[in-house]
Parts: structure tokens; sequence; C-alpha cells
């Protein structure tokens, strides 16, 4: 049996920058009966910024949140992939016993790292078969690109080939669509340099989308907060630094998920987005609005 | 009473720098039936055999023990040695104080004597107990098998045959030639590879005592050494081979086209064919799946209507198709079979990183050869599959499948760093404005003349070797994008390429395990067979009578090929040059008082060697058939009522090695 109801960590950008990823999950896990209860004071998961500099604080923020659930009793269901990331190699260092002591010390409480961590794409992946399709996302190609940090390193997250995945592109054709074989689906969009590097993450992202392009991609499916701003916000300066032609929607795969589950594109928050899809959708004809679905 | 020798070996240092000799000496006088003990330095060498053999004879011992290597090691020589010496060669026991003891309990040398001492007392209470056993005799049948027939079959049946024995050489495909003949030109000496090989594949077609088995595969074999009984299934070819002249006008006439195999299905091929210009024997067969005849035949049968071709029947001078012919099971008896079955290349469909084949401008080494080749797809040009164009800057990729234990194999597939330096130099010398870049993790040009050659290809063709795994390869416009490090510098490096050849390394065939089950020969984890010993039995297997050649056993280049399939046919000839064969006695015996017919041993034997007779009183019990039995002592575990029992190992002789320790 699946269980119904996930402990759910949305993580920062979730409530911030990403929120339409956020709305869009909910929506559809509600859709499909499956309950998501989100942590009660959560924090924040130590990000990049806690393992470049503590070890073992990178290992006890997750474990903050790996305690909750545990307490909940529940499998934590999280969203953005980097959260994923931190979450499931604090959950493998905690294996050693004597982390783990170290960790309860600080924490205060009794853990026993017993939570089972899912992101959300394997969820959604898991309950493909239950779904009823009501606006069939047939007349659109999509580039699944699933990011550096979802399925690396595999012997710690565990979720699907490192080079080659396959989940996101099973759930997109469970709803209809087609997606493009293409060979960038787990290369860096950049990760966290724009601040620090933006030429990097221009040429990176900007290598994903064309080869998305020309692989005969609609729009971009994500996985992860970060892959999403980094492909989503500076196609303005791709444009002006590589004369592209080109524009290319990214979306969240749980919004698309939404589109085929028959929510409206306001509801998903479609109009969020830098590169709007919603030409796009509008020519594919799936931007029509839609059943209101009351959550 | 029985009067025992004992015999310690210092084996130089190996057994006498840990263990105290003397001692042990000191403490075998005392043991039961002890009438004479003494140390050598080497009593493996001459001197050292000749004392053992001198002491039997002044001191009147009739049976012996020594203390040395494993009998792994030197057993089959110390038989020897007091066989001479007039006592029969099973009376002999060795006790292994080098591996299970010197060797591995250096640290302490007290506690290695007294274990020397105690393995030396077993030995001595065991063969106190052992009785004479004596060798059969077994005629064998002067004939041999060769399966697969590339490079190394072929130099196998053919030196088989020059000794003048008869050879049967099966081979699964429709001509021999195995992947030699894919071949371009040969590294290091660039030889055009099917002109040294053509002349050999008719040498074998012409020769009076090969019999040549195209089409055809090994389907199950019995028996033993000198012995064996072997089905061969004979594919149906549609056409008889012994009327047809190979004249040309069928796959001349056919009108099917089908992707050519030969050509790694970069060419086209006729439905009834030969695999390539030179084929031998040079006499078609037909693609049943692809005939119109056959696809029409199929329809009908269906029920679906489809136009019916007979051209080729139509067209035969000498009326050689017949479409009625059936797959055929040929027996024959041998004597010796060498498995010659040679290797595959790796499929890189897992390297995601590389296309799996999404793209058509990454092709392997083999498609290359294919590329360059005059008698090619392309008739010798190289260009590329996807648009034909001809290609400028050509990128390879080194251990593509090897080396990489992660999405290939662990080993070195050998072969692929000097045919690398073949195809650039190759293609430098095709077009001169070619540029080609190898990446590569270690060079390795081990052999004669390989290193030189290798600088050749850097040194006079320009050839850029950048160190370094490619990391990712991918399409933007017309250019192939390659990725990589350049590790001596520890850079990313990015060339945009025209072609990139992939040096797919090299796996045993498909079916090698399957073989080897129906053979009863050992094969790793890989499938490639296993040699009897690495090192000094090269070519041999555990099993009597069936040896091995070529790159079935592991990666191997031609002239390695040719060496062992000749190293094999000398074996074979070897054996063939007895008329009876000797049997080991240490084989299980079955009390046919004790048997209770369960017939329990029958299913654990791995030899087939267990028959079943029925008594005069009617029972049917079980009997060793004493020339298959290995003496692996199976059935004596297995057998519930003590029945079983194995010569050389009684039930009696073990346990008295047993309580000889009770003390």
């Amino acid at each position: 049996m699946r269980p119904d109801t996930y402990a759910y960590y949305p993580g920062c950008t979730l409530h911030s920058t990403a929120k339409e990823y956020d709305v869009s999950a909910r929506l559809v896990c509600h859709k499909l009966g499956i309950k998501l209860q989100e942590l009660e004071n959560w924090t924040c998961c130590g990000a990049s910024s806690a393992h470049t500099t503590n070890e073992l604080l990178s290992i006890a923020l997750p474990a903050r949140e790996l305690q909750a659930a545990e307490e909940m009793g529940l499998p934590l269901a999280v969203a953005c992939a980097l959260c994923f990331s931190r979450l499931k190699h604090s959950a493998y260092e905690l294996a050693d016993k004597e982390k783990l002591d170290l960790v309860n010390e600080l924490l205060g409480k009794e853990f026993h790292n017993t939570t089972e961590v899912v992101h959300l794409l394997k969820v959604l992946y898991e309950e493909r078969d239950a779904m009823t399709v009501s606006r069939p996302l047939s007349s659109l190609k999509i580039a699944c690109y699933y990011g550096c940090l979802l399925v690396r390193p595999q012997e710690i997250v565990d979720l699907d080939d490192v080079e080659n995945p396959q989940i996101m592109d099973q759930l997109m054709e469970r709803l209809g669509a087609v997606t493009v074989d293409w060979g960038f689906k787990t290369e860096c969009c950049g990760a966290s340099l724009p601040l620090t590097k933006p030429e990097m993450v221009l040429k990176l992202s900007h290598r994903i989308l064309s080869q998305a392009k020309q692989a005969g991609a609609d729009c971009v499916a994500v996985a992860c907060p970060m892959c999403h701003n980094n492909l989503d916000a500076y196609q303005k300066d791709m444009k002006r630094k590589y004369s592209d032609k080109f524009e290319l929607p990214v979306l969240y795969f749980t919004q698309l998920a939404g589109l085929a589950l028959g929510f409206s594109p306001k509801q998903l928050l479609l109009d969020k987005h830098f590169t709007s899809p919603l030409p796009m959708l509008r020519d594919k004809g799936l931007a029509d609005a839609g059943i209101a679905i009351k959550v | 009473m029985a009067r025992t020798g004992v015999f310690i070996c210092h084996c130089g240092t190996n057994i006498g720098g840990t263990v105290d000799v003397s001692k042990v000496l000191e403490a075998a006088k005392s043991m039961p039936t002890v009438a004479y003990v003494d140390d050598n330095t080497y009593s493996c060498s001459e001197p050292g055999q000749a004392s053992i053999h001198d002491a039997i004879i002044e001191n009147r011992l009739d049976r012996v023990v020594i203390g040395c290597c494993s009998p792994r090691m030197h057993e089959n020589t110390f038989r020897k040695t007091v066989a001479t010496a007039g006592i029969n060669p099973y009376l002999l026991e060795i006790s292994n104080i080098r591996e299970h003891c010197s060797w591995v309990h250096g640290d302490d040398k007290e506690a290695a004597t007294d274990k020397a001492i105690e393995l030396v007392r077993m030995a001595v209470a065991k063969v106190a107990s052992l009785e004479p056993l004596f060798s059969r005799q077994v005629g064998l049948t002067k004939r041999a098998l060769v399966i697969g027939g590339g490079i190394a079959g072929i130099q196998a049946a053919l030196d088989i045959a020059n000794a003048d024995y008869e050879v049967v050489l099966v081979e699964r495909e429709p001509s021999i030639g195995g992947r030699m003949a894919q071949l371009d030109k040969t590294f290091p000496t660039l030889d055009c590879s099917a002109c040294i090989l053509a002349p050999k594949m008719v040498d074998v077609a012409q020769h009076p005592n090969i019999t040549l088995l195209t089409y055809a595969e090994v389907q199950d074999v019995k028996g033993f050494v000198g012995n064996f009984e072997v089905n061969i299934l004979q594919k149906a070819r549609k056409v008889d081979h012994i009327k047809c002249t190979g004249c040309g006008t069928c796959w001349q006439k056919c009108l099917e086209r089908t992707p050519s195999e030969f050509n790694l299905e970069m060419g086209k091929r006729s439905a009834i064919y030969i695999p390539f210009p030179q084929a031998v024997p040079l006499k078609p067969v037909i693609d049943t799946e692809h005939c119109a005849h056959f696809k029409y035949l199929e329809a009908k049968e269906e029920g679906r209507d489809l136009p019916d071709c007979n051209i080729c029947q139509q067209l035969c001078p000498v009326s050689a198709i017949d479409y009625e012919q059936e797959d055929q099971i040929i027996s024959e008896r041998f004597g010796a079979i060498i498995v010659a079955t040679g290797y595959q290349t790796f499929d890189h469909s897992v390297y995601h990183e590389y296309g799996s084949g999404r793209y058509a401008d990454v092709i392997t080494g083999l498609h290359l050869e294919r590329l360059l080749s005059a008698s090619g797809p392309t008739g010798g040009e190289v260009i590329r599959p996807s648009d034909g164009l001809l290609p400028k800057t050509v990128v390879f990729v080194s251990c593509v499948g090897s080396r990489d234990e992660q999405k290939g194999r662990a080993y070195c597939s050998k072969v692929c760093c000097m045919y690398m330096a073949k195809q650039a130099i190759m293609l430098k010398e095709h077009d001169p404005e070619v540029q080609c870049y190898i990446f590569y993790i270690d060079i390795r040009a081990g052999g004669k003349d390989f290193e030189e050659f290798a600088r050749r290809a850097q040194e006079e063709y320009g050839t850029l070797y950048l160190r370094g795994r490619i990391s990712k390869i991918y399409q933007e416009g017309k250019k192939l994008i390659v990725c990589g490090e350049d590790s001596l510098i520890g850079r990313p490096v990015e060339i945009a390429a025209d072609l990139v050849v992939l040096a797919t390394g090299m796996e045993p065939s498909i079916g090698a395990a399957e073989l080897a089950q129906r053979l009863k020969i050992s094969y790793d984890t890989n499938n490639f067979f296993i040699e009897a010993h690495p090192k000094l039995r090269p070519v041999e297997t555990n099993t009597d009578g069936i040896f091995l050649a070529g790159s079935c056993i592991g990666p191997r280049d031609i002239p390695e090929s040719v060496a062992q399939g000749g190293a094999a046919a000398a074996k074979v000839a070897a054996l063939f040059s007895q008329d009876v064969l000797t049997t080991d006695p240490m084989v299980a015996t079955i009390d046919p008082m004790l048997c209770s017919g369960c017939l329990l041993c029958t299913q654990v034997c791995p030899f087939n060697a267990i028959d079943t007779q029925v008594t005069r009183d009617g029972r049917t019990i079980a009997l060793v058939n004493e020339t298959m039995c290995k003496g692996c002592g199976l059935c004596v575990a297995s057998c519930r009522f003590g029945a079983a029992d194995l010569r050389g190992f009684t039930q009696q002789q073990i346990l008295a090695q047993v309580t000889s320790l009770w003390r």
C-alpha cells in the first residue's frame, strides 16, 4: 500500500520564489487524495552554505526536520531537489551511530533515523496509473530536465539512473505528453552561481535550453527551484549574449501534472514565470480556464 | 607392517625459513609405521628426487609421505619418483606444509612448526591405510572438433590437419573468418587483414583432412577425453551446397535488401547471401526471415496475401536452391575439442553520456574498420553515416566498456590502444586534412613494435593524445561536441568533432556461458573461459581433452590468437599420438551391496559419470563410469547409505587422518 499522507517539507524557496511549485504541488496532491501535512516550525535545510562551512551543521539541520517527521510517524515528502539532497545526505550520514548520538545531543530530542525521505516526483510517479487525465498534454513535446542533485549521488539518493533518468519522462507520457530523448537531463545548470559567476550560469543554462530546443521540445519540465530559476529567469540575458531566436518556457512538473488533471493556468500560477508559457500553451490548446477546484 | 618414509622439504627458505624442519623430522621418527626420515633443500630437484628414490630402495620403504608444497604443484612429480623405486604411485601422500602452513604462518614460527608436525602426522596416518591403485586404459577417436572459425580456430584446424589427423570445424555464421575478416589493416605492420586471412580460409576449405560445417552450432556434448559424442545442429541453408558452384547469380538477382550484419548494418545485403566477397565457403544461405518466398509462405499460413518470389530458384543454373531443406542434426565422435569462440564488441548503449546510439556519427572502432575497408559499405571512403560528408576532425574515446567497473567491465581489452593508433594513421593516410584526437587513460602499447607504432601515430601523423576521460558527447548543429578533461593540464576541454569513434572493448561472444555449460568447462564472471593454469597451462581446460584458443579466454590480439590456435593444436596432436589413454584411478566406487538405488548420486554428479545397472536380483543400482568420473566426491557426500566411496580418499582413510589428531 502506498501511503496517502505525507509529512511535507516545502523548503525556503517554495514559500518565496518558487511559490508556483508549492501551489501546484498542493493542488495536484489534493486532487489525487494525497494529504500533505506541512512540518511545524521547519527551518532551512542548510542548503549549500552549511555543508561548505560545517559538516556537523549540514547533518544536524536536516536531521531536525527528519526528527519532526519521525515524530509524526509519516514519510517525508520533499519538493526542492536541493532540500531532498541534503535530507538524504543527512539520513545517510546518520547511519553512523556516533554521528547520530552527537546529533541527538544537539537536537535535545530522541531521533532514530527511521524517516523515509521521498521526492514529490517519485510520489506522483508512483500514483501515475491512478490519475484521471481530463486535459491530455498530447500536443506537447517536453524535455524533462532532472538537474544534477535529484539523482546524484546514486548510492545516497537512489532515485533513478544518473545519466538517463526516466521517471519524469514516464510521468509526462502518462499525462499524454511526448517526451524528447536528449542528452542533457542531468547536466549542471550553474546552480547557485548566478550571483558570483553569472557568465558561467548563462553558458551552462543556455547549453541546456538550446539542446532541449534542438531535440524539438516545446518546453522544459523541472523538479528543482534552483534549476527553474537559472533556466527561466535569464533567458533575456542569454538572448543578448548568444543572439538566440527562441524562448523556451520552463515549467514545474507539478504544473504540467496540474494542467493535465484539469486545473486552470491561473490556479497553477503559470503567469508567474519570467518566460511566459502562456502563448505556447494557448497555441497548443492547453490554456483554457479548466475547472476551478477550491482547495 | 607398513614401512613409511617421511621426507620434509625446505623449499629453500619457503618452508625452512618458518618451520623448524629438524623438529618435524624428530617428531616424525616416533610416528607409527615410520621407518625412515630425511630432509631436502629442494625435494623436486633432480638430486632431491634421487635421494628419495635411493632411500626407498635402501630402507625397503613401501609408503612415502612428503611434506612440501601443494599436491596441485608436485604430486604427479613425486608419484613418478616413487614409481621408479618400485612403489605403487598411489601409496604416496603429500602433506602441504607450504601453502597451508609456512606461507600463512610466517609471523609465528613455533606454531607453524607445531602445525607442520600435525599435518605430517595426519599424512602418515592416511598413508598407512592407502591401497595400491591401478590406471585403466581406454581407446580414443583420433578426430578433433574445433568450435569457432575465427583466426584462432582456423589456425588450430589447419595445424591439426597438417599433423594428419581429421578435423571438423564448426562455425555458426555462414562463413568462417570471424572478426579478423571485418578488419581493414592490422597493427603494427599495416598488413591488409583480409589479404593475410583469406588464403588461410581457402586452405581450410581445401584441406582433405578438414570438414567445414558453417551455419552450424554445437548442440550437446557427452563423453570424455578420447571419446566425446557431439551433436551438431546444421541450420537449414535452403541451398544444396553440394550442387552449388557459388556462381553468384542468386545473390545478384535477389530483390530483397536487408541490413548487412557483416558491415554492422551500414550497408545492405540480399536475402540469399554470402556475408562478404571473400567468404568461405563461397556459397550462399537464405535468410528466411527476410526472403520474399518465406514471407509469402508465412503470410499464406496466416491467411494474408503477399506476392511470392522464387527468382533465385528459377535462375540457379544447377538447381541448388532447396526451399524444403530442414535443420539437421549431425552426430559425430571426437577425441578432443578446441573451443575458439572469440569475442564480440561491448554494447555501448549503457553510456547515455555518449548518446547510447542517439547520434549517427558516434560510431565504434569496428564500424570504422568497415568504413576504412576497400570492400566495406562505402568502398573504403570514410564518410559520416549521417550525411555522407568527409569528417575532418575525428575524436577517439578509449576504454568504452573496458576498465570501467561501474558501467562496463573491469578488465583492459588490450587491443584498443593499438587499433586507435592504427585507425588514426589510416584516417590521415586516407585524407591528409583529417585531425585525430585520442582521449586515453594510459597508452598500453606493450608488444613487439607496438610502442614505436603508437609514437608514429603521434609524431608522423600528428595525432593528438589527450589524457582524460570523456564526460559527455552531444550534437550542436552538424558538429558533435566532445567534452572531457585534459588531466595533464587539469582543465576541461571541448572539441567540436565531425566523427566520434568509441573504442568499445571486447567481451565473450554471445552464448559463451551456455556453451561452457554444455562442455562442462569453467568460465569466469565475465563469461571468459578459464584455463587450467593461467601461466603453465594456458590453452588447456580442467576438463581433459578440451582445449581453448584465442579471445574466448580473454582479450587477445591476432598474433596471440594464432599462437594459441597452434598451441592447442599441438596439445591435440600430442594426445592423438597415443593409441590408448590411461585413466586416473582416484575415482568413485559404489558398493552394490549397500546401494539402495535411490540414485541421488546421479543427480548431484556434475560429470554425468554415474550410470545405472540392474543386479541379478532385479534391483536398479548406481554404477560409476570410471572414465568419466573426476573424483570430486559429491556422490560420496550425498550417499545416505555409505555405498559410495572415493578411491584414494576413502571414508576410512580420512577418518584415520582425523583420529591421528586425538592424542
